[in-house]
C-alpha cells in the first residue's frame, strides 16, 4: 500500500523474485514509478477501505506492507490487514517514533525511518 | 467530567460549546492555528494547537486524567489512531470516534474503540425514513450482538408476493420477526405465512446479510 519511492521499489524487487504483487495507491500518477517490466497489479484505491483491500486480494495474501506518507493511514490499514483479514505478515512504516513504540506494543510490526535514519547518521558521524 | 476533543472543526466546536454548557471540563486539540484562535476567542482558553494523534501532545493536555476522549476530525484514520493512543497509552476509560465510512464501524469496534458515530449512517437513516419507497429501513442497531432490526416494504411487483415464508431464500442469519399487512394487522410470521403486496416486514439481521435479505424479499 503506497506506490511512493519505497513502495514502488519494494514492489519491483518482490516482483523480480517471482512473487505475486499487488500495489495500491490513491493516485494513479504514482504508478509511473513502477518499472515497465513490472508484472504485478497496480490498483487504484484507498488502502484504509476494507472493500478496496478485499479487492486487492487481502483474503489470500501472505504479507501486507503499508508505506504511504501518512502514519495513521499506514497504521489503520495494517490493523485491518492483521485483525480483519488475518494476513500472516504485516509490516508498516510510522515516522513518529512515539506512535511506532505504541503500535509495536500493540502487536503491529512497525518501523520508524526517523529513528533508524537518525541512529544511522549518528553512527556514520562517529565512525 | 474531563473530556478531550481531537479536532476543532465545526463538529468539534459545536460539541465543545454544548458540553461546556453542561458543565464539563473541555479541552480541544486542533492542528490549525486560525481555528485554535477562533475557538479560544469564542469559548475561552479551552483549545491548544497540536496533533491529537501525538502522544507528546496528549501528555501535555493531561490525557491521563481524562474521563472521555472524542475524536471528530474529518479523517477516519486520524480518529482511530488518536483514540487508540488515548486508550492504550493513557488508559482513557471511554473513547468515541466519528467515522465517515460506515464499514469502519465494526472495524473500529474490533480495534478497541468504545463508541463510533457514523455521520453517513445517521443521515442515511433519516433519508430512509423520509423516502417512502426506500427498500430497506434501519430501525435499530443491537451493537453488542452485531445485529440490526430493519424494515422491508413489499411492493406489488416483488418476487416474494404470494409465497410462503419457508419458500423464501432467506440468508440463514436473518429472521423475520413481524409482518404488518396493509390493513395494519401485525402477525408473527410462521413458515406457512404468505407474503402479500404492501406488507411491511420487520426483520433481525446482521448488517452483512442485509443485501441478501432485501433480495429474498423484493427480488434482485
Amino acid at each position: 500500500m503506497g506506490c511512493g519511492r519505497v513502495g514502488s521499489q519494494l514492489a519491483a524487487l518482490l516482483d523480480n523474485e517471482e512473487h505475486t504483487v499487488t500495489i495500491l495507491d490513491t493516485n494513479d500518477y504514482s504508478f509511473r514509478r513502477l518499472p515497465s517490466t513490472f508484472n504485478g497489479t497496480a490498483l487504484l484505491g484507498d488502502g484504509t477501505d476494507e472493500e478496496t483491500l478485499r479487492k486487492a486480494g487481502l483474503e489470500e495474501a501472505d504479507a501486507f506492507v503499508a508505506v504511504t506518507q501518512g502514519d495513521n493511514r499506514n497504521v489503520m490499514a495494517a490493523q485491518i490487514a492483521k485483525h480483519i483479514f488475518n494476513v500472516p505478515k504485516v509490516i508498516c512504516r510510522i515516522y513518529d517514533p512515539l506512535r511506532q513504540e505504541l503500535y509495536n506494543t500493540l502487536g503491529i510490526e512497525a518501523f520508524s525511518p526517523t529513528t533508524i535514519f537518525s541512529r544511522m547518521l549518528k553512527e556514520k558521524l562517529e565512525s | 467530567m474531563y473530556i478531550i476533543i481531537a479536532g476543532g472543526g465545526k463538529i468539534g466546536y459545536y460539541l465543545s460549546k454544548a458540553l461546556l454548557d453542561e458543565g464539563h471540563e473541555i479541552l480541544v486539540v486542533e492542528k490549525d492555528a486560525a481555528r485554535r484562535d477562533f475557538i479560544c476567542g469564542e469559548l475561552g482558553s479551552i483549545c491548544i494547537r497540536g496533533d491529537g494523534c501525538e502522544a507528546a501532545t496528549l501528555a501535555e493536555v493531561g490525557t491521563g486524567r481524562a474521563d472521555m476522549f472524542i475524536a471528530v476530525t474529518g479523517d477516519d484514520e486520524d480518529n482511530l489512531v488518536s483514540c487508540q493512543v488515548a486508550k492504550y497509552k493513557f488508559n482513557v476509560p471511554r473513547t468515541i470516534a466519528r467515522i465517515s465510512n460506515p464499514k469502519n464501524e465494526s472495524i473500529f469496534k474490533k480495534l478497541g474503540i468504545d463508541v463510533t458515530v457514523s455521520s453517513t449512517n445517521i443521515i442515511l437513516e433519516h433519508i430512509e425514513e423520509e423516502v417512502p419507497t426506500h427498500p430497506l429501513t434501519h430501525l435499530l442497531t443491537i451493537r453488542d450482538r452485531g445485529l440490526e432490526i430493519v424494515e422491508v416494504k413489499i411492493p406489488p411487483d416483488s418476487t416474494s408476493v404470494g409465497k410462503a415464508v419457508k419458500e423464501l431464500q432467506l440468508p440463514p442469519e436473518s429472521v423475520l420477526s413481524l409482518i404488518i399487512s396493509k390493513e395494519r394487522k401485525p402477525q408473527i410470521p410462521t413458515p406457512n405465512s404468505i407474503i402479500q403486496a404492501e406488507d411491511q416486514i420487520i426483520a433481525v439481521t446482521p448488517p452483512e446479510s442485509e443485501e441478501a435479505l432485501r433480495t429474498a424479499l423484493r427480488g434482485a
